[in-house]
């Protein structure tokens, strides 16, 4: 399903000249003297869902910031939807940031957060037909009846759903998520991987995720991306996430490996 | 007396809605930084023999940009480059008044504030103030985004570190507006204390917004009558009435 899906959106993209989701080639970058990513290129069609997988300081996050455009390479290229990060349209893009970083002294309800999805700024009055968009936007996350809550009252699994519901309010064509699964138990994880196979197959949505999840990554992702500041593989979860390429990303394979295998 | 009400009015509702973006910014520091080193300015002016909102406004405009500037480009933290601002404009302001015989009182009515010593002159300043600060209503919206989360809103195109620079000057020139009327030691909590109580009573942004700039306007009415009534100074009245109103805000929020 997965291979017929891939050569699909290529055979597409061939016949349309629709230029690839994510092209990122020979892109490197550098924070002062430190090396953060080198040498990075791969390429992602339109539908695929691709999880970046490695070790902590590994580079995952920085690739998402690039793609963002909120970090600019210092060689090589990355371009989304065809376009430079920077300059793409942000209603095309869903970013779902890790829920750790709320502040949660910033007064607010679920529904202005999602409301962001919406408008790009901090809503000042929400319009009935504003609201009924972002109704629908909760309740293809099962959070519905969140809309009215305060955000700091919510946990961890409540907040994730909110912040994906914002990034699907916009219907974006691709959805950059940052660790998703951190602070959520496993029954939050496992219906937020629902919904976001449910909007890859209804919508062709493509999806990227940061993840350090070995296991979601190979159970949920078409395509893993396997980091630790240059690129230790790019391919199918089978793969990529083999004894060696865990072992060369990481160091050592652990007992994850074992438990995703089986 | 209807000047000194006209102006502590007008600050106050103006230090109220920049108050939200401090608070929630944590930018509390800030404040209390640029009205110290409004000082400088104030000392220049009164060197000089000119009204000394002149003077004070451009020199922290001038520190604001400056403290912006060394946040973002630098690796020195915010605190620390309005600590080195802060200090050194106090210091610039103390040798400029040694070079002016006598300059006791003006300065201390600075320090501590005049409200009702707030000529015609200074309430042009002010309505110049107000219609600036009125012009930026349009950008509530995205900068309550980048105060909520600053990646968040540079994902989707807000101009962050721009609003910064902008949202810094209107601050140095609100502060410098408050200074007049409450003085260089007080004027910071105009800022930060009807905002915080706002925030404790607000389940949402603009409801903290708009209660801020509520309760800037009847604290600054309270502490202004409370001030005539019973002979006290106007800006130490004005605070403690916002403290009292703080108060209050922590024992019946729902967020204290």
């Amino acid at each position: 399903m997965t291979c017929f899906r891939t050569v699909h959106a290529f055979i597409f993209r061939l016949v349309t000249s629709v230029p690839p989701s994510v092209a990122v080639s020979d892109l490197s970058v550098q924070f002062g003297d430190h090396s953060v990513l080198e040498g990075i290129t791969f390429t992602v069609e339109d539908g695929s869902f691709v999880a970046v997988v490695g070790p902590n300081g590994g580079g995952k996050t920085t690739l998402l910031r690039v793609l963002l455009g909120l970090v600019g390479p210092d060689a090589g290229r990355a371009t989304v939807l065809g376009h430079s990060p920077s300059e793409i349209d942000p209603d095309l893009i869903g970013y779902v940031p890790q829920v750790k970083r709320l502040d949660r002294t910033f007064p607010a309800r679920a529904i202005d957060l999602v409301m962001t999805g919406v408008h790009q700024r901090w809503p000042f009055r929400i319009s009935t037909e504003e609201r009924t968009q972002a109704l629908d936007a909760l309740r293809r996350v099962g959070a519905e009846e969140l809309a009215d809550r305060s955000l700091d009252g919510l946990s961890g699994g409540e907040l994730q759903r909110i912040y994906l519901a914002r990034s699907l309010a916009r219907e974006p064509r691709l959805i950059l998520l940052d660790e998703p699964a951190t602070g959520i138990d496993v029954a939050g994880a496992a219906d937020l991987y629902d919904v976001l196979e449910a909007d890859q197959g209804e919508r062709d949505t493509t999806i990227i995720m940061v993840t350090h999840d070995w296991n979601a990554a190979y159970h949920h992702a078409d395509l893993v991306l396997l980091l630790d500041g240059r690129q230790v593989g790019f391919g199918p979860p089978d793969e990529v996430l083999t004894d060696a390429g865990l072992r060369e990303a990481f160091g050592h394979t652990g007992h994850a490996h074992a438990m995703l295998m089986g | 007396m209807q000047r000194a009400f006209l102006a502590g009015i007008v600050v106050s509702a103006l230090a109220g809605y920049y108050g939200v973006f401090v608070v929630q910014r944590r930018l509390s520091f800030l404040g209390v930084g640029l009205s110290h080193a409004a000082f400088g300015g104030v000392a220049l002016g009164l060197l000089w023999g000119v009204n000394p909102l002149w003077t004070a406004l451009p020199f922290t405009v001038a520190v604001a940009l400056g403290i912006t500037a060394i946040t973002h480009h630098s690796s020195v933290s915010g605190d620390t480059a309005i600590g080195v601002f802060f200090a050194a404009s106090i210091a610039v302001g103390v040798i400029l008044l040694t070079f002016k015989q006598s300059y006791t009182a003006d300065a201390f009515a600075y320090l501590f504030g005049s409200i009702l010593a707030v000529q015609t002159a200074d309430l042009w300043v002010l309505g110049g103030i107000t219609m600036l600060a009125g012009s930026t209503v349009p950008f509530w919206g995205r900068w309550a985004y980048a105060t909520f989360d600053r990646n968040l809103a540079r994902a989707d195109g807000v101009p962050v570190d721009w609003d910064d620079y902008v949202l810094s000057v209107l601050l140095a020139v609100t502060i410098v507006a408050a200074v007049k009327v409450v003085g260089i030691v007080l004027a910071a909590a105009f800022f930060v204390i009807p905002a915080a109580a706002a925030r404790m009573l607000s389940g949402t942004f603009l409801q903290m917004t708009v209660l801020a700039v509520l309760l800037g306007v009847v604290t600054a009415i309270g502490g202004l009558l409370g001030s005539y009534t019973f002979d006290l100074p106007s800006g130490a009245a004005i605070i403690l009435v916002q403290a009292a109103a703080f108060g209050l805000a922590v024992l019946v929020g729902k967020h204290s």
